[in-house]
């Protein structure tokens, strides 16, 4: 080895390192499809009543402020509000000049000073008059909206953004509490799921492709090693080596339920050396940790069993998307030898260093044999399909092929709402839920999205109403008839009576709601903030699971809770 | 709804959304709280403490909460790896003060709330700084400091006087996952209580690195602790320095090579070294917003605090989940029964106090131990440390009794930590 090693200039780039913490996250992939989006932010609709200038919007700037910092491509604010003394109690991105301006100018202006390398752009104008413009909606990459929005302006913003496959986040920051929903495509699929290293070791031990049963076979008898060497066996050739002694004794079946297992442990353990210095062997305590886990032959997960038997998968198109191009030619692999493309990664485990780089070798090279397998699938359907796009990358077949147990598709549903229209499904899963109390479960935290569909009923009613002046958002009346007319809607489907416990927990939530009166806690709407740009982020990157579909966050009780509505 | 008769000043003005939900009751807050001036006037006079890497994010919410006399304990600069989160610096603000930047930046952006910046670590401080506070508040991102915090506010405890009871609140994230908890100094469960559920990643062995590197990481830890001791040993090596992160890079890849082990990247070696933690602005939101709530609810009783530990994960959709960790009666903080640990007999005090370290209940770098009738082993001054060095190459066996009791303190504590020894 050389005396000195030369420092050579191998540094990062100042982007590198000014985002290196969460590069470590979602790597160089990630952070290109954030800077390749623009957000649109829905941030105020119209005023709450007399006394109000509407939403303060403040979960919706600080959730910009937590997507600039990493630096997305852009965002638009729309948003006709004008800064209030009240927005300054509240809001961090307005200042003291701010007063009597624009909202969306003021706050677009103070959070592009966040990071010099994101555009941003500011509508005063409501977004109903935006959405004349055809070109308008499909710059962006993701819509958030600040609820409470009416009726006549969420509507048909979802339903556009819906035909043109935008996401959207529906977000409420009412007091202590905050509730977000999201629409996502009706089929949305992630391939970089990031599940915990822990579960995704795939090591095969009890089918062994022919190369990995040859280094096996191909150690040296155990028993003349001397300490060093039998101390440094790799635990996977150790336990591929008893797997086949243990057959010999039992007609040649490997270990296959939990009793035999243990049996299998207790064998293993019984072949490590005591007699030596050290009193056992690092490397044999390894295989017996691992015998429960890795001694179990190769299942399909039913979540990937259900994506192989989509419609999306069965039958492709020349439109297919990559995605199901990649998942279909992995089926064809599937059906054919009955496991999935083989991940290649290999824990790190007591052995030397030339064992274990030969033995890694041997996982990698078949990760490597399968990946060419599928990618020859995938040619040939592009080819069969005729696709006019352009080929489907090696890389993305590759990174597929990796992550291929731990894949998943979304079904994403339309923003849950409680009116006429409502979804069964949406009715029946809050029917569920606020059910769950009479187990002596916590109650639900469901009732605050009741609540919060109430807000939006009472505001829909008040904008749309020719006297909206005369109103104020804390309306007894407005309240008291549209709580009634939405429990009632919720024993639409199911008649049978909300039970009391079920009333208390839902009027416990509208008095708190309407504690603030409409108005947003900063801290409450800053930790909303947080949860919101943690799924933007997950949704822009098509990495980690975004939620599916409603979350609600209680500030009073310090607790959250998540549903599919 | 009930309105309290005390009349409100500034009901139209900037603090309007705030003073609602403090001038009304709700469903869960106590039957006995006075909402109204009296609890906006408890707010404005609390002075509060903050300190650490969530540092830019606590300031902000509490600014915005209400409170007017804040104070914050950073000893950082600021680097450019900071600016994809910690909000209040830019660019032309690399290699300044956090804690003097973030405090005129929220000073001037919020009218009315004085902060008062403290550049230094919060083991500059003693107890009469501390005192003074009503509420101590950290995003700290070392769990030492938080141990710190933790027993000199519990040992700050006088039961005759309530107001010697400053109630901790403390959050730390890692990438998307995080926790926040609060603790009652003496009433709670404590960090110490907690220290288990924190427990460090186990270090990979010294022959590892020394002789049999399998992993990219083995070659880096092997550059970085032996390898710039034999060739560079007189210059002291900086993190910071690009040079020096070069060179411990290329020695790295250099032994990479020779193992035919793949994967040293630039970026993987300064991760290693710098033992850096992901970090990004959404979760530190959350995180930061979550303990900056309980703080205002401590202050004005205007909700129930959190009893006591909420932790976060946002990989799969949004989880936290809400519990109350239990306080520890063999604590070795707040609880006044010796901790019982299990040990070999035949280990040496030497090894046993390196598993100090490596212990999850422990986690003691540089401990000193002594029984009630001797010193077993003391580091400091330096005459005792070579008296009682002899001691260990001795058999635990040889030093204490199964079953006895042993004080260990560590410099970067203020307590001794009292563990009974059960021989195995």
């Amino acid at each position: 080895m050389a005396d000195a090693f030369p420092a050579t200039l191998a540094g990062p780039t100042s982007k590198e390192r000014r985002y290196d913490r969460q590069l470590r996250l979602w790597a160089a992939s990630g952070q290109q499809a954030l800077e390749d989006a623009r957000v649109l932010l829905v941030n105020s609709d119209g005023p709450l009543g007399s006394s109000s200038t509407g939403v303060s919007g403040v979960a919706g700037v600080e959730t910009l402020k937590n997507l600039v910092l990493p630096g997305i491509g852009g965002f638009t604010i729309v948003d006709p509000a004008m800064v209030t003394e009240a927005d300054l109690g509240v809001n961090f991105f307005l200042e003291q000049d701010s007063l009597g301006k624009s909202r969306a100018d003021e706050t677009c202006r103070l959070l592009r000073e966040l990071n010099p390398d994101v555009q941003g752009y500011s509508y005063s104008t409501p977004i109903t008059e935006l959405l004349q413009d055809p070109a308008f909606l499909p710059q962006h990459k993701l819509i958030i909206i600040s609820g409470p929005a009416k009726r006549s302006t969420l509507d048909p913003l979802c339903l556009e953004a819906q035909e043109l496959g935008i996401p959207v986040l529906y977000t409420h920051s009412v007091g202590f509490y905050a509730t977000f929903s999201s629409q996502l495509a009706a089929e949305f699929p992630i391939v970089e799921t990031h599940p915990d290293p822990e579960t995704t070791q795939d090591l095969r031990l009890l089918n062994p492709w022919p190369e990995l049963a040859g280094a096996a076979a191909a150690l040296p008898n155990l028993e003349a090693m001397d300490d060093h060497q039998h101390g440094h066996v790799p635990y996977i050739l150790l336990l591929l080596h008893f797997v086949e002694e243990w057959k010999q004794s039992h007609e040649g079946n490997a270990p296959a339920n939990y009793k035999e297992k243990t049996e299998f442990r207790e064998f293993v353990r019984s072949k490590t050396r005591t007699d030596n210095p050290e009193g056992g062997e690092e490397n044999f305590d390894e295989a017996v940790a691992a015998v429960l886990k890795t001694i179990s032959p190769f299942t399909l997960r039913s979540t990937i069993r259900e994506i192989f038997e989509m419609e999306q998968c069965q039958t492709l198109t020349a439109d297919s998307a990559d995605f199901w191009i990649i998942a279909s030619a992995i089926n064809t692999f599937y059906t054919k030898h009955n496991v999935l493309p083989l991940p290649g990664s290999l824990p790190d485990m007591k052995a030397q260093s030339a064992d274990y780089v030969s033995l890694q070798n041997i996982y990698k090279s078949k990760a490597r044999a399968d990946v060419e397998e599928v990618l020859a699938t995938v040619r040939q359907l592009e080819s069969q399909l005729n696709r006019p796009m352009a080929p489907i990358p090696d890389r993305d077949v590759e990174v597929f092929c990796k992550n291929a147990a731990h894949i998943k598709v979304v079904r994403g549903r339309a923003i849950p709402q409680i009116n006429s229209n409502s979804d069964p499904e949406t009715l029946s899963a809050i029917r569920n839920q606020l059910g769950l109390s009479q187990l002596g479960l916590p109650d639900s935290l469901v009732s605050v999205f009741i609540a919060t569909q109430i807000l939006d009923a009472v505001v829909d009613e008040i904008q749309s109403s020719a006297q909206s002046s005369s109103f104020s958002v804390d309306d007894e009346a407005l309240w008291k008839s549209h709580t009634e007319r939405i429990l009632a809607l919720l024993q639409r489907d199911d008649p049978t009576p909300l039970d009391e416990e079920a009333r208390e927990s839902i009027e416990n939530a509208i008095l708190e709601l309407r504690r603030a009166e409409g108005g947003e806690l900063h801290n409450i709407a800053s930790l909303a903030g947080g949860l919101v740009a943690q799924e933007a982020l997950k949704v822009l990157t098509r990495q980690y699971v975004p939620m599916d579909n409603t979350c609600v966050f209680d500030g009073a009780r310090s607790r959250s809770e998540m549903y599919r509505l | 709804m009930t309105t309290t008769s005390v009349t409100m000043e500034d009901k139209q003005g900037q603090w309007q959304h705030l003073y609602k939900v403090l001038s009304k009751p709700g469903p869960y807050s106590d039957e006995d709280w006075v909402p109204g001036m009296e609890t906006v006037k408890a707010l404005e006079s609390s002075k509060i403490l903050g300190a650490g890497g969530l540092g830019c994010e606590i300031l902000k919410n509490l600014a915005l909460s209400g409170f007017k006399d804040i104070h914050v304990i950073d000893m950082d600069t600021i680097d450019i790896s900071n600016l994809n989160r910690q909000f209040l610096f830019r660019q032309a603000d690399i290699g300044k003060p956090k804690a003097e930047v973030a405090a005129a930046f929220v000073e001037k952006r919020v009218k009315g709330v004085k902060i008062t910046p403290f550049v230094g670590k919060i083991q500059d401080k003693d107890e009469d700084y501390y005192m003074q506070f009503k509420i101590v508040i950290c995003g700290l991102d070392s769990i030492e400091a938080r141990r710190w915090i933790n027993s000199t506010l519990i040992g700050m405890v006088d039961p005759e006087d309530p107001e010697s009871l400053k109630p901790l609140i403390d959050g730390g994230t890692e990438g998307f996952k995080g926790q926040a908890r609060v603790i009652l100094p003496t009433l709670s469960s404590c960090i110490e209580c907690q220290l288990d559920m924190h427990a460090p990643r186990p270090a990979v062995p010294l022959c590892t690195i020394a002789t049999i590197p399998r992993q990219p990481q083995h070659c880096i830890e092997w550059a970085h602790q032996i390898a710039w001791q034999e060739k560079r040993k007189d210059d002291s090596f900086d993190s910071d320095d690009m040079e020096h992160i070069s060179w411990v890079y290329n020695a790295a890849l250099q032994r990479a090579q020779h193992f035919h082990i793949h994967g040293v990247t630039f970026q993987m070696t300064q991760g290693v070294v710098k033992n850096i933690i992901p970090a990004i602005a959404s979760t530190n939101a959350v995180i930061a917003a979550s303990t900056t709530s309980e703080v205002l609810k401590i202050a004005t009783s205007c909700n129930p605090y959190l009893e006591n530990y909420m932790m976060y994960a946002g990989e799969e959709g949004v989880y936290t989940y809400t519990f109350e960790a239990e306080k520890k009666p063999d604590c070795p903080v707040c609880g006044n029964l010796a901790r019982k640990m299990t040990v070999n007999a035949d280990m040496t005090l030497g090894d046993f106090i390196e598993s100090l370290g490596e212990r999850a209940e422990a986690q003691l770098k540089k401990p000193s131990l002594r029984t009630e009738e001797k010193t077993l082993y003391q580091r400091f001054p330096p005459q005792l440390e070579e008296h009682t060095r002899p001691n260990l190459r001795l058999k635990l066996r040889e030093l204490v009794e199964d079953g006895e009791e042993v004080a260990v303190s560590d410099p970067a504590y203020t307590i001794d930590f009292r563990y009974r020894l059960n021989f195995q």
